[in-house]
């Protein structure tokens, strides 16, 4: 059930992330998409009966720290081409 | 003494080395142009150490368990000839970019540059000596985010732009990966490679985790259609940055994609590596196509990047039926291209430097007044194109030697064509080199270094063609897990 969620979360975020131009929106899509995966992974790790393997969770906290620190780059960066270029959205024209 | 040296484990001086040193030249800036380059000398020793060991020591693979845990729960190093291979190319790229950026960059920019650039090292030497699929997403992770961070250094709008998209591709290649590790664990209950490679079963889930983590690396090593990102993020870095990324950061996934086929995938799926050579075909042309087309020095070496991996995935359908040839040419594929793309790319850098633009058209008597840059780029060019005697002509003669010999005369002639493409957009380049433009300029001061640099770059991977027996029995591909095939 978690896990159909997670997925679900997955497909929203890449949804999201390719049909929105603004740089806040795709990195929120993005941020989305990782909670998707992280829920995959925990709600996988409960296999039979009552015991639950710890191994995801160590692979989930180790992504969530990925993620912090991406997201951060992605602000960063996003905030330091709004200063550039005026917007915070990707240029589409080829010249440059 | 000698002893000694054999007894250093250099896998783990090749990842803890560089780490630390970027944490102090973080710490200390003055201390970071010289320490980084002590750095780098001593990954490359480390990198001979450790073929030594390999040879005469371990038998071919070396296998080590951090903190002695062991693999199911701990983290294993692993090394074999195709790390060995992957973690020479590195060291020598880095040996030409460190020494090339020891004058490029500005006092401002060197104090952010050398520790970024410390990390993306380490987090290279630890992707290649990775033993398990969350260690190589840890790693990928770690590679990603300084590559882009080395990418946006310059500021201008252009360098963060590119940096912007080569954030959002190296994120959601990262991602699919890891939702293709987390369904393999949970069939499988492990992420060590070796363990999943006897485990591993043609269901469903695994199809899944094919799919996803293919189509993530593919994404992160720029193969057509999903190279969109690289042009731009490469052509609009500064001139080390863009050869690191062009030599090595697409080659880092092209690893785990290969490793992860020959370990995991291959016996399931023979039928994917015709696609991954379709994909690889239609990279070759559209990228030549591309790369003629350009205007701009640095995109057309970018679009000649998206070209030249094509040629990488080439191997996957031939390697089904003759295994030990195919790995074998893309093996020397790889390392020659990194060499000749990263002298390229220096190239680029200098006669930016020197007339402060890089139109072609506009390129004003270069010959005559850099010749060792413009010798680099013809000599990385014959490397490129395929031509005797360089690296590459013995990678792409390889290739076709083994595409005729299975009667794949299509992928022959993608590779035939290529290669004319390829000596079209080099002479292109070549031709307004020599001529005088229309707009003249006086020209800029290029340092020696960085012609040096490129130019011994460029030569070593023309010399690498005169090397190859010895080169190839010093990787030994043959003794790396699944390199042999399955087929009769």
């Amino acid at each position: 059930m978690f896990a159909l969620v997670g997925a679900g979360l997955f497909a929203l975020g890449l949804y999201a992330l390719i049909i929105h131009a603004h740089l806040l929106r795709k990195i929120l899509a993005f941020n989305v998409m990782g909670s998707g995966v992280f829920m995959i992974l925990v709600a996988l790790a409960k296999r039979s009966g009552d015991v639950v393997d710890p191994v995801p969770h160590a692979m989930v906290i180790t992504g969530i720290v990925v993620a912090v620190s991406a997201t951060a780059l992605a602000l960063t960066l996003m905030l330091k081409l709004n200063a550039a270029s005026g917007h915070a959205r990707l240029n589409d024209d080829s010249q440059d | 003494m000698l002893a000694l040296l054999t007894d250093i484990p250099w896998a783990i001086v090749l990842i803890l080395l560089p780490l630390t040193a970027g944490m102090v030249s973080f710490v200390f800036p003055r201390l970071a142009k010289g320490l980084s380059l002590g750095t780098v000398l001593i990954t490359v020793l480390a990198v001979a150490g450790l073929g030594w060991q390999l040879h005469y020591i371990y038998g071919g693979t070396y296998q080590h368990a951090i903190g002695g845990w062991g693999a199911p729960l701990g983290i294993d190093l692993h090394a074999d000839g195709l790390s060995l291979l992957m973690l020479t190319l590195t060291a020598l790229v880095a040996l030409g970019v460190s020494v090339y950026s020891s004058v490029y960059f500005t006092r401002e920019q060197a104090i952010r540059f050398w520790p970024v650039w410390l990390f993306l090292l380490a987090a290279l030497n630890a992707l290649f000596l990775a033993a398990d699929i969350f260690n190589l997403y840890v790693t990928l992770e770690l590679l990603g985010l300084s590559a882009v961070t080395l990418t946006a250094l310059l500021g201008g709008k252009a360098a963060l732009d590119g940096a912007m998209r080569y954030l959002l591709a190296t994120l959601l290649g990262s991602l699919s990966y890891l939702l293709g590790v987390a369904l393999l664990y949970h069939s499988y209950g492990s992420v060590d490679i070796a363990i999943l490679a006897a485990r591993v079963e043609a269901t469903p889930a695994v199809w899944a985790a094919l799919g996803l983590m293919g189509a993530g690396l593919m994404l992160k090593t720029a193969l057509f259609p999903l190279h969109f990102w690289l042009p731009r993020a490469h052509a609009s870095a500064s001139a080390p940055v863009s050869a690191v990324l062009s030599a090595l950061a697409v080659k880092a996934s092209f690893y785990i994609l290969l490793r992860l086929w020959l370990a995991i995938f291959s016996p399931l799926a023979e039928s994917a590596a015709s696609l991954l050579g379709v994909l690889g075909a239609v990279a070759i042309l559209w990228g030549s196509l591309q790369a003629l087309r350009q205007t701009r020095l640095k995109l057309l070496i970018a679009y000649s990047t998206v070209a030249q991996i094509g040629y990488l995935f080439l191997a996957f359908p031939l390697a089904v039926a003759t295994a030990m040839p195919a790995w074998n040419a893309a093996a020397y594929l790889a390392l020659s291209h990194a060499l000749a793309k990263s002298a390229m790319f220096m190239v680029a850098g200098n006669l930016l430097r020197f007339g402060s633009h890089d139109r072609i058209a506009d390129l004003d008597r270069v010959v005559q007044r850099l010749p060792l840059t413009a010798s680099a780029f013809a000599l990385a060019g014959v490397s490129i194109m395929g031509l005797p005697p360089s690296g590459g002509f013995i990678g792409k003669w390889l290739l076709l030697e083994t595409a005729l010999g299975q009667g794949r005369w299509d992928l022959a002639a993608v590779m035939l064509i290529g290669g004319l493409l390829a000596a079209g957009y080099v002479f292109k380049v070549l031709g307004h080199a020599f001529t005088e433009a229309s707009v003249t300029h006086v020209a800029g001061a290029v340092p020696r270094t960085m012609e040096w640099a490129a130019f011994l770059l460029a030569l070593a991977a023309v010399l690498l063609g005169l090397l190859a027996a010895p080169v190839l029995s010093w990787f030994d591909l043959s003794e790396v897990a699944g390199m042999q095939g399955v087929s009769p």
